[in-house]
């Protein structure tokens, strides 16, 4: 027997033709929303079209010349660039972070200033944040444009995002693992390091994936603080552009613009692959809870 | 006459089959109490009675439920059935606005607009549901600041004010105090003067004290449907006195 | 010996915590510090509504910047809010479970896209758009508000929908039962219960596109002048420190970190509100 309780398409139709108001409202959910992912797509695609054609095997040249104009140094500085903001900023997140879930008491005046501190930082935005970097790393510790100046900065705005999603998976570690842990008689150290902290890792994990998007992204914050040399750096206190810097100096310059369109095709790519991962992650987190 | 009429109604939640061939007529301006243990399908019946099962994903039904003789899933407009079938919900659930705009909103979902006949139908269905007194120094203020029992009452008060002829309540007291419950009890007893009461409820002597027939629910099927009093009394079947004697629970 | 490295590791933690508080308020010193001076030497009132900004004669009147940011944030956010809040309506209330999570990832990909590549795209595609259309320059402000309104796109549907998603389903319900259509339910009852937390998305989305600076370097056009309208070139406060950092010199440079300065004055006070929007949708939904 067939279910008399499946609204068909003409019944809805005609429910909508009574009801003039709701039928405007349906028409502007569906042309919003058809917006969003037509300029979605439209972007991509773009991108894609013009960009794949260009990617030749010149963009990939060792070293960077005004004729082959390479992105590959631009790569290598992207890597190395997310790898040192990492270095500098995980340890310190996830300690702080830490300290909020498992030391720190209640309702502290502390706890309240860092959260507060926490959501400035993630509000300011990019460039900003690189003329501090300019001012502090570059002008008053005097590092000049440099890998480590940019590193830096990146290092305190990805902070924020590193120590919130650490943050929640510690908090999403359920007490009675702590218990456990401690009425085998271990520290509450040992407890953090060997109990909580592995249980944490792949929400922490999450919040690694975002912050190398947003490394990887980033231009304004670098301009001024890592600097637009096209070349490899030989040590860490010279000045390299990455992918994203590359990018827009390509296009400023207008002179390349088919390389330009190239480098775009590279970022979308590590933008693609960095949502796929961390799709993976959350993926496995959700399974696991 | 009868107002609602079910007939064969079968309904499956995926593959679980929670109602099982339903034969019911309910007799205009009565209460008609559901009763039986949780999870008998008392609820879900109720909730098919104004197509509320129709949001559930994977609900399947079939058979025929007749309203004054038209068929509810067939050529009705689904809006127009919930105006004629209201319903109250087993949690208060008021709007987050103010008292006014609560009751108002149903009223202005079907076209009134003008303020002078907004204000009358308001007072009217706040005293038709005897809470006018206690909110009508308060009109504008928020709903969510009345206590439980008072949005009750007030959720019945919205349900009034589009004028259904009939009244779904699925355990309407079920989340309430004592005095709350009795009062919603005298309520519903006022109302059966003008609207069709289904009620269903886990509290027998709800069932007794105020319903004109009852049906008796359980694992889906309607064991017994009579007069309240016929039912409680000389129950005719074995599992029906087995429930209302207590060996259910 | 145990006790000791328990004590020790504490105090690591602790200062660890204190990173951030120790960031904000370096960030704020190093501003302030190389910003208020040019400030007080250029007077507050020549500086923050001088209409004039020619370095070349030491005039430094960042006025048509504040009101190019403000007027790129507006015009982004009539495009974006109403565009964002009815696709995160569909995403809460319209669609089908089975290409659910395809939308879900497309609009985390759009949020994930660098700036550069927005400005990049806006370059090539509205900015020639536009030169077609209207026989203008293509570099201008309509280009930048369309390409914002792009970008703050995800930041509105994420931060709405889940507010949508947090308001109890007995108010679409209750609404539905009284013989709303789901539309009405929608729009009368649900959405205004979720309103704080829907604000608090736009807010962020105008913090996300004042802040914004590649994306409109690329497109705006940068005219250091007051703003002539749409189809004219503009130039933002961020814009400003990027476009002239590079080469300005003493007052010059110290004008441009009093600009980051301004602009970071916006931003705390965006953040202000964000905060207290979301403590208000908080407190609401208990």
């Amino acid at each position: 027997m067939e279910a008399i309780n499946k609204q068909r398409i003409k019944e809805r139709i005609k429910g909508y033709l009574k009801n003039p108001w709701s039928l405007m409202i349906l028409i502007f959910v569906i042309l919003a929303t058809l917006i969003t992912f037509t300029a979605l797509v439209l972007l991509v695609g773009y991108i894609l079209i013009k960009g794949v054609p260009n990617l030749t095997l010149d963009l990939f040249s060792l070293h960077y010349t005004s004729e082959n104009v390479s992105l590959f140094p631009a790569l290598i500085n992207t890597i190395s660039m997310t790898f040192v903001s990492l270095i500098i900023a995980v340890p310190f997140g996830i300690f702080s972070a830490i300290y909020l879930v498992e030391y720190s008491k209640r309702g502290s005046r502390f706890v309240s200033i860092i959260r507060i501190t926490a959501e400035t930082l993630s509000g300011i935005p990019s460039i900003v944040y690189g003329l501090f970097g300019y001012l502090f790393f570059v002008t008053a510790l005097k590092w000049r444009y440099s890998m480590l100046a940019g590193a830096f900065t990146l290092a305190i705005m990805i902070l924020p995002l590193i120590m919130r999603t650490t943050e929640e998976a510690l908090k999403s570690v359920p007490d009675s693992y702590r218990e456990g842990s401690f009425g085998l008689g271990a520290g509450k150290l040992r407890t953090v390091f060997k109990v909580v902290l592995p249980t944490a890792i792949p929400g922490i994990l999450a919040g690694v994936i975002l912050s190398i998007g947003r490394i990887v992204g980033e231009t304004a914050a670098l301009i001024y603080t890592a600097g637009t040399i096209a070349t490899v750096p030989k040590t860490i206190m010279d000045s390299g552009r990455t992918l994203s810097v590359h990018m827009y100096e390509l296009s400023r310059e207008g002179l390349f613009m088919n390389q330009a369109y190239a480098t775009a095709v590279i970022l979308l790519i590590i933008v693609l692959l960095i949502n796929w991962v961390s799709g993976m992650v959350v993926k496995r987190l959700t399974k696991i809870k | 006459m009868s107002k609602l009429k079910v007939e064969n109604l079968d309904l499956y939640y995926g593959d679980f089959k929670a109602l099982k061939d339903i034969n019911i007529e309910v007799s205009e301006k009565e209460i008609t109490a559901f009763i039986g243990p949780s999870g008998c399908g008392k609820s879900t019946l109720l909730k098919s009675l104004n197509r509320m099962n129709d949001l559930v994903e994977g609900c399947k039904i079939t058979g025929t439920v007749t309203l004054d003789g038209e068929d509810i899933y067939k050529s009705m407009d689904i809006n127009l059935l919930r105006k004629r079938v209201g319903m109250v919900f087993q949690k208060p659930n008021p709007f987050p606005m103010s008292i006014y705009d609560n009751i108002a909103f149903g009223p202005r979902t079907h076209g009134i607009r003008n303020k002078g006949k907004l204000d009358d139908i308001i007072e009217k269905s706040l005293r038709d549901a005897a809470i006018w007194d206690e909110v009508k120094d308060r009109l504008k203020k928020s709903a969510l600041g009345l206590s439980g029992g008072q949005q009750q009452r007030l959720c019945i008060a919205r349900a009034l004010a589009v004028e259904p002829e009939v009244l779904l309540m699925d355990e309407p007291t079920s989340a309430l105090d004592p005095i709350s419950t009795s009062k919603i009890e005298d309520l519903a007893v006022k109302l059966k003067d003008d609207y069709t009461i289904i009620m269903v409820t886990h509290n027998m002597q709800q069932a007794a004290r105020i319903s004109d027939r009852t049906a008796f629910f359980l694992l889906g099927e309607v064991v017994e449907y009579n007069d309240t009093e016929t039912l409680f009394s000389m129950p005719s079947d074995k599992r029906t006195e087995d429930y209302i004697t207590g060996r259910f629970g | 010996m145990n006790n000791y490295k328990e004590k020790l590791m504490q105090f690591v933690f602790f200062i660890a915590a204190g990173t951030s508080v120790l960031a904000v308020a370096l960030i704020c010193i190093f501003l302030f510090a190389n910003g208020l001076p040019a400030i007080g030497k250029i007077g507050v009132f020549e500086f923050l509504l001088g209409q004039k900004w020619k370095p070349s004669n030491n005039i430094y009147g960042i006025f048509p910047m504040i009101l190019g940011s403000i007027y790129v944030t507006a015009g982004a956010i009539m495009i974006g809010v109403p565009i964002g809040i009815f696709t995160s309506v569909f995403m809460a209330k319209y669609c089908p479970k089975v290409i659910y999570p395809f939308l879900k990832s497309a609009i985390e990909l759009l949020a994930g896209i660098p700036s550069v590549v927005y400005g990049f795209f806006g370059l090539m595609v509205f900015v020639p758009l536009i030169r077609e259309i209207f026989h203008v320059r293509g570099t201008t402000m309509l280009a930048a508000c369309v390409l914002l309104a792009i970008m703050i796109l995800p930041t509105i549907i994420g931060v709405s929908e889940s507010a949508i998603r947090t308001v109890p389903k007995e108010y679409y319900e209750g609404a539905l039962a009284l013989g709303a259509t789901h539309e009405r339910s929608i729009f009368r009852v649900v959405l205004p219960a979720a309103k704080s937390g829907i604000m608090a998305g736009v807010v962020l989305g105008i913090g996300r596109a004042v802040g914004e600076t590649m994306a409109v370097i690329m497109v705006a056009g940068n005219q250091p002048r007051m703003p002539q309208g749409l189809l004219k070139g503009v130039r933002t406060m961020t814009a400003n420190i990027v476009i002239e950092m590079g080469y300005a010199a003493q007052l010059h440079r110290e004008a441009l970190i009093a600009t980051g300065v301004v602009l970071f004055i916006f931003i705390l006070i965006i953040n202000l509100s964000v905060s207290a929007l979301n403590r208000r949708f908080e407190n609401g939904s208990n």
